[in-house]
């Protein structure tokens, strides 16, 4: 079963093709991880999922979503889509939170507009999210702004606020690349929970094989607008199969000691 | 606490620094509380902790950018003086922000800012672009402005920039977070190069151990405003003695692919308005003794009851 279907994707930003024809399949409780060196393209190919593009670029190819195409969705059916049935997390949280609203605010808002719940029912959900991202005192957190929390916990928040909409498909862009180690591990086990437990389809976007070992079951490989090696985490990882997966692999830190 | 020796005389001294950030009608935060630290000609020291630590606050007070409630810190034997009541920023001291944002004028061709740094070196031999080649770009981006790069790629032109104005100290906070993986250890790599090269001294500060461990010849673990673990990088590593530090080792996740999630340290750094009595890793330490809840273990190299010096 397929969630998300990118085929053939190509876009093209004041004449440059930053997508050359990107393949990507995303299924239901299955984390996909998306590898590549910086300007590969990685961000362009979630930003296209969510229509959020560039001004100016042009997008071929298709992005199936249970029957429709999101390229040719008219903008409100598109919007709709975003933050309904495909939702999305952030390197930094502060793109994903507004800095003036309170966190209680921001989950009940998406949900009313989304789901059409009323105002008691929206509370008692966003409360039980905050519960389900473990920030703790949730009924208390609910009432305070961004900045009073930690950068782990203000993620935290930003992926409960992903989730209020009970999405399908997650887009996490670095989700875990401006935290600590010991705070990134948590988000982690937090991500890998969520998508076990929801049957989420992820497309996790990270540059750290580490994480994508961790979290991963699929592992996609982008170079210069192409996905250059897709396969399980495991066959990815260990056995690579393109000299430039291998190079990725090789030039890690502790290549030497594995 | 006493620092480790380094072979040569240190080029920057930081001793017993105290940094505290003063907001009206809040208590005082002590960033850095009581920390040491030597970075000698030539040397790459790594500074690693969890954010809010304290880490870009000891790197902007050694700019010269913060306010220093106690200790001292000297640059090539000079104290370092407060920006304000100097006439000149020192350009010996060049700094990589962690948001290249912050250092980089989107108006601007990025070409043009790695110029201004080569006219301050008195550079004239070295182009905009050499410097560009050098940290993996192509010579022609250097007409491009900022907006015009992914992220990893805006935080090497920083890095050009920077290097440009061949400082004499370079210290990158948090500069190469944004960068893909390959590119975090060419980048490290390069920084260490240029540094050692020119006989620059080099403090590294990242949350990721596992770089630092690349090119850091020792490394600093801080937490909470101190310094809680110093030692030969490769010793740190193969046996870290101080729980904190053990715990951060314990949290990379490892290429392997056997999909083994890392393990968690409970709890958020605490704030440092009030830090926890006695030993200020108490609360999230796995091995806490009683000693540990009333006594501060005030020593180095390895701030912890268990390995107090004979
Ligand atoms: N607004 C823009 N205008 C023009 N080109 C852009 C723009 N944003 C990105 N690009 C280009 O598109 C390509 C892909 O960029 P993208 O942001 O997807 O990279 P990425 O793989 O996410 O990299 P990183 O790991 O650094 O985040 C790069 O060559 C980049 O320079
Ligand atoms: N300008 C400031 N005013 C008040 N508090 C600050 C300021 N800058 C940093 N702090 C506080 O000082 C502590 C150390 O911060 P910082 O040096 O930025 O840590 P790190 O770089 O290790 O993440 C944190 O608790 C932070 O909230
Ligand atoms: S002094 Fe005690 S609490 Fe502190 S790190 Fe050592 S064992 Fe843990
Ligand atoms: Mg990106
Ligand atoms: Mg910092």
């Amino acid at each position: 079963m397929t969630a998300l279907d990118i085929a053939g994707l190509k876009v093209t930003i004041a004449g440059r093709d930053v997508l050359r024809g990107v393949d990507l399949r995303l299924e239901p409780g299955k984390v996909h991880g998306l590898a590549g060196e910086s300007g590969s393209g990685k961000t362009m190919t979630g930003l296209a999922v969510l229509g959020l593009l560039p001004h100016g670029s042009r997008a071929t190819g298709a992005i199936r979503l249970g029957g429709r195409d999101l390229l040719t969705l008219p903008p409100k059916e598109l919007n709709k889509v975003r933050g309904g049935e495909v939702a999305m997390v952030f390197q930094d949280p502060a793109t994903s939170l507004h800095p003036m609203l309170t966190v209680g605010r921001q989950l009940t808002e998406h949900m009313r507009h989304h789901l059409g719940l009323g105002k008691a029912e929206a509370r008692a959900r966003a409360v039980e999210l905050l519960g389900k991202v473990r920030i703790p005192g949730a009924e208390e957190a609910y009432r305070r702004y961004p900045h009073q929390f930690s950068g782990g916990m203000r993620q935290r928040i930003a992926i409960a606020v992903a989730l209020a909409c009970s999405p399908k498909v997650l887009i996490a862009d670095e989700p875990t690349t401006a935290l600590d180690v010991t705070v990134q591990a948590g988000v982690l086990r937090l991500l890998r929970g969520l998508c076990d437990e929801l049957g989420l389809a992820v497309l996790l976007v990270t540059h750290d094989l580490g994480v994508m070992s961790a979290v991963a079951d699929e592992v996609s490989v982008m170079k210069d607008g192409l996905v250059v090696e897709s396969g399980p985490r495991v066959q990815v990882l260990r056995t690579p199969e393109h000299p430039y997966t291998r190079s990725l692999l090789e030039s890690l830190p502790d290549a030497e000691v594995r | 606490m006493t620092p480790l020796p380094t072979t040569t005389a240190p080029l920057l001294a930081v001793d017993d620094l105290v940094v505290e950030h003063r907001t009206p009608g809040r208590p005082s935060v002590r960033a850095v509380a009581g920390a040491s630290l030597r970075v000698g000609p030539g040397e790459v020291v790594g500074l690693v902790g969890e954010s809010g630590c304290g880490k870009s606050t000891l790197a902007r007070a050694v700019c010269g950018l913060g306010p220093v409630s106690a200790g001292s810190i000297t640059f090539e034997g000079e104290p370092v003086m407060p920006l304000g009541l100097r006439k000149r920023r020192h350009t010996g001291v060049q700094m990589v922000f962690q948001d290249p944002y912050t250092s980089l004028n989107p108006r601007r061709r990025v070409g043009d800012q790695i110029a201004d740094g080569l006219r301050t070196a008195g550079d004239t031999a070295t182009s905009p672009a050499d410097l560009l080649e050098r940290v993996g770009l192509p010579r022609e981006f250097a007409g491009r402005h900022p907006h015009e790069f992914s992220g990893g790629q805006r935080q090497r032109v920083a890095i050009a920039r920077a290097l440009a104005a061949r400082p004499r100290l370079l210290i990158g906070d948090e500069p190469i977070s944004a960068l893909d993986a390959s590119a975090q250890a060419q980048v490290a790599r390069l920084m260490r190069d240029l540094a050692v090269e020119s006989g620059a001294g080099l403090l590294f500060i990242s949350h990721d151990l596992s770089v630092v461990r690349l090119i850091a010849d020792r490394v600093a673990v801080m937490y909470l405003g101190r310094i809680v673990e110093v030692g030969r990088t490769e010793e740190v590593w193969a046996e870290p003695r101080h729980p904190y530090t053990k715990a951060l080792l314990a949290a990379i996740p490892h290429p392997d692919g056997m999909g083994v999630l890392p393990a968690e340290l409970p709890g958020d750094v605490p704030d440092p308005a009030a830090p926890p009595a006695g030993c200020r890793f108490h609360p999230r330490c796995p091995l806490v003794m009683d000693r540990c809840r009333e006594e501060d273990p005030a020593f180095g190299p390895v701030a912890c009851w268990l390995h107090e010096p004979k």
